[in-house]
């Protein structure tokens, strides 16, 4: 908090330093006030999946833990088919949705950017087109296709519907990298013989890591946290995803909610996506605001 | 030289390759299929008999579609204006970077990376009547006295989901205005304060004007994912009370793979696109322009 106002107060004129002290002040204390607001669900939710079961389904409700219990997270990793079969069905989809992106995007990203085709802007637009064609609508006539080639309920099947979802920015991403490598760098390993595509692998892959880890970190939180698809293409209890799974712990065996079992499986469901945000935030945003919002 | 030239051009289109081969057969074929079984009466149990537009006319008098899609604009039409409004308001708290403020960012950022099942459930718990504790924090400040019953009244459930939602998605909103206002270069905010021009006499005459492109492709982004609902309402709402909170994509979902009654929800699908596809168009065509110097 001191911090804050030292920071804010160094930039203003020092005539004014004293009528902006009081403001700069409030400011902070808006901000705690955010924080607390924001995260309260979270720790709330975490408090909760930690209670034992009957207190975590207390009526009324208690804010802290009365006693501390991993029961909760216990029955979700002996829920019907086990968590093991739900994280490994999750994690499986998202593994091969980033490959899928890396390695269809990586390609086109160097087509579109080194070179000077005929209809080249066509094929990118043609390539941004499931941008304007929500997904959502897709879905019908995918499952009927997946249902005939037995992709039904099979990891690879979503995990085609998520790359789906994914191509469009994952190409942006790697068109506007490779576009800004400069020229020269290329030039030079051309004339050292190497060909375009050794010249992608040895030259280009290297210098756009950070495009490749953007795309492989939104790949991962999409796929991760896909519901609709996964719903309807993972419809037998053992291809379930975490998100699926979370449903079906919400609606319960006899129309009872287990809330404990319900917070701890919250809990699960969103720390990969906590974890990996935390750990490469600024690979997000930038890829956030670069993506052109998606 | 003309001829390296076309050999560069067939290079070109082989490293594209694998990607336009993806979008034909995962997106473009299956549009094509999409638009011709929205022509038959095809059912998951089988059918398929063309029957020209019948589904289409069918819709027109479906009351029940046209009143989830009025739901759905009507969620647009309230949910949008207060992420973009709450979203400007946090950003404007918290764009200098003090460490304070970052970890604001941060946090008013954590729930955008979740998923929207886990926050939905997460605020189908604390709505609940007899274990949540949004509703006890509520009686604890005495704003009312007993627990309320949020997902039996069609208006609490939608402000209930209207909460869920501010709360998962106001940050995008906010990390994307805090870039525009970073933007902004500090000599015209310095030359205003020179000027005498009070805080929010700068929001108001440099801010926001700088920030508009950023608020409007935010707004339409924003915009195009409220009408695409679905996670938040198939979780905390069902559709219920009575059908009352069913949305667009909800309503698909239920005519495709629960009544199974495929033909008439691909030409439901079609319906929805074409709609997406107008506030698709403006948000290219704004890009677009302000891509150019």
């Amino acid at each position: 908090m001191t911090a804050a106002v030292v920071a804010t107060g160094a930039r203003a004129l020092p005539a004014r330093r004293k009528r902006l002290a009081p403001s700069a002040l409030l400011a902070s204390a808006a901000c705690v006030g955010v924080i607390a607001v924001m995260g309260a669900p979270l720790a709330l939710s975490f408090l909760a999946s930690i209670k034992t079961p009957a207190d975590a389904s207390a009526i009324p409700p208690h804010y802290l833990p009365q006693a501390l219990s991993a029961d909760n997270y216990f029955k979700v990793i002996g829920y019907e088919a086990g968590l093991a079969t739900y994280v490994a069905n999750s994690g499986l989809v998202a593994l091969m949705t980033i490959v899928a992106c890396i390695a269809l995007a990586a390609p086109a990203g160097y087509g579109l950017a080194r070179f000077d085709m005929r209809g080249k802007e066509v094929a990118f637009l043609l390539l941004l087109a499931p941008i304007m064609i929500p997904y959502q609508a897709l879905l019908t006539p995918l499952y009927l296709d997946f249902a005939k080639v037995g992709l039904v309920n099979t990891r690879v099947g979503l995990a085609i519907v998520h790359t789906i979802l994914q191509l469009p920015f994952s190409i942006y991403l790697m068109r506007n990298s490779f576009e800004a490598i400069p020229r020269e760098i290329e030039e030079a390993a051309m004339l050292d013989g190497c060909s375009s595509l050794s010249r992608l692998i040895h030259i280009f892959l290297p210098l756009a890591l950070p495009a490749i880890v953007t795309v492989a970190l939104f790949a991962f939180i999409n796929s991760w946290n896909e519901f609709l698809a996964a719903l309807i293409f993972m419809n037998r209890e053992s291809s379930f995803t975490v998100p699926i799974l979370l449903v079906s712990v919400q609606i319960g065996h006899h129309g009872a909610v287990d809330w404990g079992a319900l917070q701890a499986s919250i809990m699960i469901a969103i720390l990969p996506c906590l974890a990996v945000y935390l750990a490469l935030q600024r690979y997000y945003i930038s890829g956030l605001l670069s993506g052109g919002v998606k | 030289m003309a001829r390296s030239r076309s050999r560069g051009q067939a290079q070109g289109w082989l490293f594209l390759a694998p990607a336009l081969l993806f979008v034909a057969l995962f997106v473009i074929a299956p549009l094509g299929q999409l638009a011709a079984t929205s022509m038959t009466d095809r059912s998951l149990l089988g059918g398929g008999r063309f029957i020209g537009f019948a589904n289409y006319v069918k819709i027109w008098h479906d009351s029940g579609f046209w009143r989830a899609l009025l739901f759905t604009v009507k969620y647009t039409l309230v949910l949008t204006p207060i992420l973009m409004g709450l979203g400007f308001a946090l950003a404007l708290l918290v764009s200098d970077n003090t460490p304070l403020k970052r970890l604001t960012r941060t946090i008013v950022f954590l729930p955008v990376v979740i998923g929207l099942s886990s926050s939905s459930l997460l605020w189908f718990w604390l709505f609940d009547e007899r274990v949540g504790l949004f509703n006890r924090l509520l009686v604890d400040l005495h704003v009312i006295r007993e627990p309320m019953v949020w997902f039996v009244s069609a208006d609490l459930a939608f402000w209930a989901v209207v909460i869920a939602i501010t709360w998962k998605v106001v940050g995008f909103g906010m990390v994307l205005f805090v870039s525009g206002i970073q933007a902004i270069h500090s000599d015209i905010l310095e030359a205003a304060l020179v000027d005498g021009a009070g805080y929010w006499a700068r929001v108001r005459l440099i801010i926001l004007p700088l920030c508009r492109r950023v608020l409007l492709l935010t707004t339409l982004v924003s915009a195009i994912g409220s009408m695409l609902a679905f996670d938040q309402f198939y979780i905390m709402t069902s559709g219920g009370p009575r059908g009352q909170t069913f949305t667009a994509v909800y309503s698909i979902y239920q005519s495709s793979f629960v009544s199974f009654r495929l033909g008439y929800g691909a030409a439901l699908s079609i319906v929805l696109m074409l709609i997406i596809l107008v506030l698709s168009a403006v948000q290219i065509a704004l890009t677009a322009r302000g891509a150019e110097p």
